[in-house]
């Protein structure tokens, strides 16, 4: 079909102008990695037994990827796009909006792709993560970052739409998106955190998703240290889902091509 | 005769502020009609409500024979019809002049040949830049190709010209009539009143969000019926005279001079000169 064929288009363009943005590869890709490097080499205290805080903070970092790559990517670069009059020219063509919202869902997949792989790649060769051992942990990582980035990606669609100018965008995200990691459990280990803290970061998905990889990259006795001495699978499933459905609302029914 | 765009009482205001207040034109398939106004006249506010960007408060519109503002499921098949060049864009600066078009021409139907495009905007020698490495002018000529790849049956203009040094206008010209020829009806809005005159088959003049007047270039504001200035050298001292009837006035002035009339010239109203009347009149 149509629709799908030019978003398709939309996407390999979308990554084409990603690659040669010298600071999107940079702060999108390469940062995450620099921060795995300094908090894995500034902490090496064991924090369970087996588990040593980089392979906690790994687990965060992968989480926080799936929102680096969408909500935070999408939430500064779409209004970019809409204060150079990018959108306005796009919405006065025959293209549909479903095409262009393909081309972003594929370029956020892609970058989130190799990003992953780059944490888990030097996780394992730097800081012994372990690979989930069984089929059944890798399919809840893969339905994890499925839900976890296509959630990521309409709440940063929805959330472009509040920022009023393209230029400050990254000054308003950046800080949110930082901001959330350490309340939920990225920087720090979650259950040592004051509990309003962590009743206020379960609004949120990515206490969840944190919480998940955690589920998967963590020895199974690990779930006792969880707050609610469980990994509450399902109920991370739940809220994920609630966002996504919240996101997709909230991103069709406000999304603007142009500021007036 | 077919209308390629219709106009009825078109209203539109701001907060208050009247943009657009009554505005009745008809655009006749295949003409270029410009559109002449001073900053705030409510030129682009007109041509983004055809264009479909804006919703007005009253009045009629179809663009080609549907309205923008409803368009429902024939939104992309009627955007596919129409080609627009907005007044000033700046993006997709990581992608190079011939990628952007080759990108844009997918989403039509019926796009002419990109490097056909590239090659009759003029910008040959940069297809392989970046585009955030283009002049402005270049930049223009780039909305511009992006605006025709699609074959579109009536094309916006909005001020293309900006920026543009007196050779890129003489070619671009040359353009908008290689797109007349083959049937595109253009509606164009400039500042430049002689790119009016090189190019309209009609001029519609607005101020304060009304039509003052629409007529051709030629007889605009009664210009045909102006009284041409004839002057000449006489004594050591330049002669003029308002005449209704120069050739008249100058075989009686050759008659005088046995000949030749020294420093002979015969000068009409230009249109800025009767646009300028006209703006003076209405404010």
């Amino acid at each position: 079909m149509n629709i799908l064929r030019i978003g398709a288009l939309r996407g390999a363009l979308e990554i084409k102008q990603f690659m040669r943005r010298r600071e999107s590869v940079v702060f999108t890709l390469m940062f995450p990695v620099l921060l795995l490097f300094i908090f894995g080499s500034v902490f090496k205290n064991t924090i369970a037994p087996g588990v040593t805080f980089s392979q906690y903070f790994i687990s965060g970092m992968v989480a926080s990827g799936l929102v680096n790559t969408g909500f935070q990517q999408l939430a500064i670069n779409i209004p970019m796009e809409r204060d150079f009059g990018t959108l306005k020219r796009l919405r006065g063509t025959p293209m549909s909006p479903i095409s262009f919202f393909i081309g972003k869902a594929i370029l956020v997949f892609t970058a989130m792709i190799i990003q992953v792989f780059l944490l888990l790649l030097f996780g394992v060769l730097f800081f012994h993560l372990h690979m989930p051992h069984s089929p059944a942990l890798w399919l809840r990582f893969a339905w994890l970052v499925v839900l976890g980035s296509a959630s990521s990606t309409v709440l940063g669609i929805a959330f472009a739409t509040v920022i009023k100018s393209g230029r400050g965008a990254a000054a308003v995200v950046s800080p949110i998106v930082i901001i959330l990691q350490f309340l939920s459990g990225v920087f720090f280990v979650f259950s040592s955190l004051p509990s309003w803290m962590q009743k206020f970061a379960s609004i949120f998905p990515l206490k969840w998703l944190t919480q998940g990889m955690r589920s998967v990259f963590l020895p199974e006795s690990f779930a006792s240290q969880e707050v609610a001495h469980s990994w509450e699978i399902g109920r991370t499933a739940l809220v994920l889902v609630v966002w996504l459905v919240l996101g997709t609302v909230m991103a069709a029914r406000s999304f603007k091509w142009s500021d007036q | 005769m077919n209308h390629a765009i219709k106009v009825r009482g078109l209203k539109k205001s701001y907060g208050g502020k009247i943009a657009v207040n009554g505005i009745d034109l008809e655009v006749v398939q295949g003409e270029i009609f410009a559109i002449l106004g001073p900053n705030g006249a409510g030129k682009t506010t007109t041509v983004e409500i055809l264009e479909g960007y804006r919703d007005r408060d009253s009045g009629d519109v179809a663009v080609l024979e549907l309205d923008p503002e409803h368009l429902g499921s024939h939104s992309s098949s009627w955007r596919n019809r129409i080609g627009i060049v907005l007044q000033s864009t700046s993006d997709a600066g990581d992608l190079s002049v011939s990628e952007t078009i080759h990108h844009f021409s997918h989403y039509y139907t019926n796009p002419k040949n990109p490097d056909d495009v590239i090659t009759l905007v003029g910008l040959d020698e940069k297809r392989d830049d970046r585009v955030h490495n283009l002049s402005g002018g270049q930049r223009r000529r780039l909305d511009v190709a992006l605006g025709i790849i699609g074959s579109p049956e009536i094309l916006f203009l909005d001020e293309p010209t900006t920026g543009f040094d007196p050779e890129a206008r003489r070619a671009f010209w040359g353009l908008i009539r290689t797109l007349k020829a083959e049937g595109t009806t253009i509606l164009l809005t400039t500042h430049y009143l002689d790119e009016a005159e090189e190019l309209a088959d009609r001029v519609a003049v607005i101020n304060n969000g009304k039509i003052i007047e629409i007529a051709t270039p030629a007889t605009l504001g009664g210009r045909h019926l102006a009284k041409a200035t004839i002057s000449w050298k006489e004594k050591g001292h330049i002669q003029t005279k308002l005449s209704a009837n120069p050739t008249a006035d100058i075989q009686e002035l050759s008659k005088i001079f046995n000949g030749d009339i020294p420093e002979l010239t015969v000068t009409r109203p230009t249109l800025e000169d009767i646009y300028i009347t006209m703006i003076g009149a209405n404010k």
